[in-house]
């Protein structure tokens, strides 16, 4: 009786897993399935090299490079925000911060990753954009500094959280063997604490990449649908994931090639996301056991 | 106990080749400037709990001093004291006077950091940097802003030299430095303290994580420190305690219940508890 129960119970944990293996298996066959059917009709050279990309106009290009500057331009604006402000609140947290202080504030600071990123869309289009309108004038109401700014404070707690936790993995041993010598607590900091957790920060940092560029509310209500190669922050762009938004939204029919466009979009930012997780988890599992 | 005898006969051993100066030195009472740390009154607590009360000693330059006692007994928490370790425990307080090469270290304005550039420390567990082995003897230098190549690059080895440690690295100085074994990181660890050049070192049982041949080596490498060095170590170990320290201080519960050459305190301890320890009895 017991006996029966046991097996049930194992096979019902198997079947659990194997639901979420398949699922993935299953995205990632349709995506290239789908991808599949739209690279028979437009070339993969032209997909790559072409640019501009108006599969919903008369005038068809399939030029990638537009969606991925969009995605970029946002990603690099995001980081650049996300990665200093990130890591001084993480050095801050573990090395400087008291213990009662950090309790309170790093849940605080995880809040943030809570917040619905339509909130944050919203927050960039009505309140970022026209600030920035104030400084810059002659921004565009669409522009992927506003939508980047604001995923960049989005990212902030991946960045800080996760380096913070590598930051305090360091044993205290070494910070003990710094100050000994007569460093300041801003040296150790520096010269031994981030050397020490640098694997760490760098998994949180490409985490926080791979997070800001599959982000797709913020970029599709705040940096525009105008997919446009530039590198100029101030004029509308428009992402892949917001491309992806943008046709399932609209009325294009499916099995059409232009609804296949998203696949092939689709498969393009889940290769960079697969790409970004793999090294991440390769340089956690590569520095793992560096230190006791 | 066998554990006496051989601990005794060390002490007679001992005794025989250093009594000609010892009774020279117990001559003449010593002034106060001729040590190199004093503390008076020195009460320390964390939160409500007082982990030393009313220690007074005296400890004198050039010497090894050897702070004995079981585990809890504030003799780390004393050790610490010296370079100011404690100061980032939160609740940590401190009462009476510490006074290192004449200044109040606590009451006078001193900087931290030159304080711990003066009294180095040595750890429990060996701590090298994730960083080369050249690295780590060389960080110290780096961190006062030294950028003389040509000086570092003396300084590392000559402080490699003095811990017997260069032969073996010599030519790898650019390894990490925690592939080296357990006893070489530790004398790793001295030399990256001495290339600071400090005038006290605090060791805070500094072979309780090494095999017997590495203890040998750090022990034979105290012999010749104290000639440039004032240091205090703190052991576990009687029988360390009474090969390498010329001066013991037995601690127990907070209290410093016996100081002394340790001569003394190993053969004719005139407190019951020291004598108890010592032979083994507990702790």
């Amino acid at each position: 009786m017991k006996k029966t129960k046991e097996v049930v119970i194992e096979k019902f944990l198997l079947f659990s897993a194997l639901i979420t293996i398949l699922t993935t298996i299953g995205i990632v066959l349709v995506l290239a399935i789908e991808a599949f059917k739209f690279f028979r009709e437009v070339s993969v050279f032209e997909f790559l090299t072409d640019t501009e990309w108006t599969p919903l106009f008369t005038k068809k290009r399939f030029g990638i490079l537009p969606l991925l500057s969009g995605t970029f331009l946002t990603s690099i604006i995001a980081i650049a925000v996300a990665l200093p402000i990130g890591l001084t609140i993480a050095i801050f947290l573990s090395e400087y911060a008291p213990r009662k202080f950090r309790e309170y504030i790093k849940p605080s600071l995880e809040m943030l990753a809570a917040v619905p990123t339509v909130v944050y869309g919203f927050f960039a289009l009505t309140v970022v954009t026209p600030f920035l309108q104030t400084i810059i004038p002659g921004m565009s109401g669409f522009n992927s500094l506003s939508a980047g700014i604001v995923m960049g404070i989005m990212i902030i707690p991946i960045i800080s959280s996760l380096s913070e936790d590598a930051l305090r993995a360091v044993p205290n041993s070494l910070r003990e063997a710094s100050y000994g010598m007569g460093s300041t607590r801003l040296q150790t900091a520096f010269k031994v604490t981030v050397p020490a957790a640098s694997s760490g920060i760098v998994v949180s940092i490409i985490l926080a990449i791979s997070r800001a560029i599959g982000e797709t509310m913020i970029v599709a209500i705040a940096a525009g649908q105008q997919p446009r190669l530039t590198m100029n922050p101030l004029v509308p762009v428009e992402t892949l994931t917001a491309y992806i938004v943008q046709v399932s939204l609209g009325d294009v029919p499916h099995n059409s090639l232009e609804y296949r466009t998203i696949f092939a979009a689709g498969i393009t930012l889940f290769i960079f996301t697969f790409i970004l997780n793999n090294i991440s988890h390769w340089i956690k599992n590569k520095y793992r056991e560096k230190y006791d | 106990m066998n554990y006496r005898s051989e601990t005794q006969e060390l002490i007679m051993k001992k005794d025989t080749m250093d009594t000609p100066v010892e009774t020279n030195e117990t001559k003449k009472p010593k002034k106060d400037q001729e040590y190199k740390i004093i503390t008076r009154n020195l009460d320390v607590f964390y939160g409500e709990f007082q982990a030393l009360k009313n220690i007074n000693m005296k400890i004198l330059p050039y010497s090894v001093t050897a702070l004995i006692g079981p585990s809890g007994c504030g003799k780390s928490t004393y050790l610490r004291v010296f370079n100011r370790m404690n100061d980032y425990i939160d609740d940590f307080r401190i009462e009476g006077d510490v006074i290192v090469d004449r200044k109040n270290i606590y009451t006078e304005k001193i900087e931290i950091e030159q304080l711990r550039k003066d009294v180095g420390m040595v750890f429990q567990k060996p701590n090298p940097f994730p960083k080369t082995i050249f690295e780590n003897v060389a960080y110290g230098l780096r961190i006062q802003g030294v950028k003389d190549k040509h000086f570092i690059n003396e300084k590392v080895e000559s402080s490699l030299k003095q811990v017997t440690l260069w032969d073996e690295v010599k030519d790898n100085l650019k390894k990490n430095a925690l592939a080296l074994s357990g006893g070489q990181q530790q004398r790793l660890c001295i030399a990256r303290t001495l290339a600071v050049e400090p005038e006290v070192i605090l060791m805070d049982e500094p072979t309780s994580a090494l095999d017997p041949i590495s203890t040998g080596k750090i022990e034979e490498l105290l012999f010749d420190l104290k000639n440039e060095y004032t240091i205090v170590i703190v052991t576990h170990n009687m029988q360390q305690a009474a090969r390498v320290s010329d001066h013991t201080a037995f601690f127990y519960m907070g209290d410093l219940i016996e100081e002394g050459k340790t001569t003394q305190i190993f053969t004719k301890p005139s407190n019951k508890r020291t004598e108890n320890y010592i032979t083994g009895r507990f702790g």
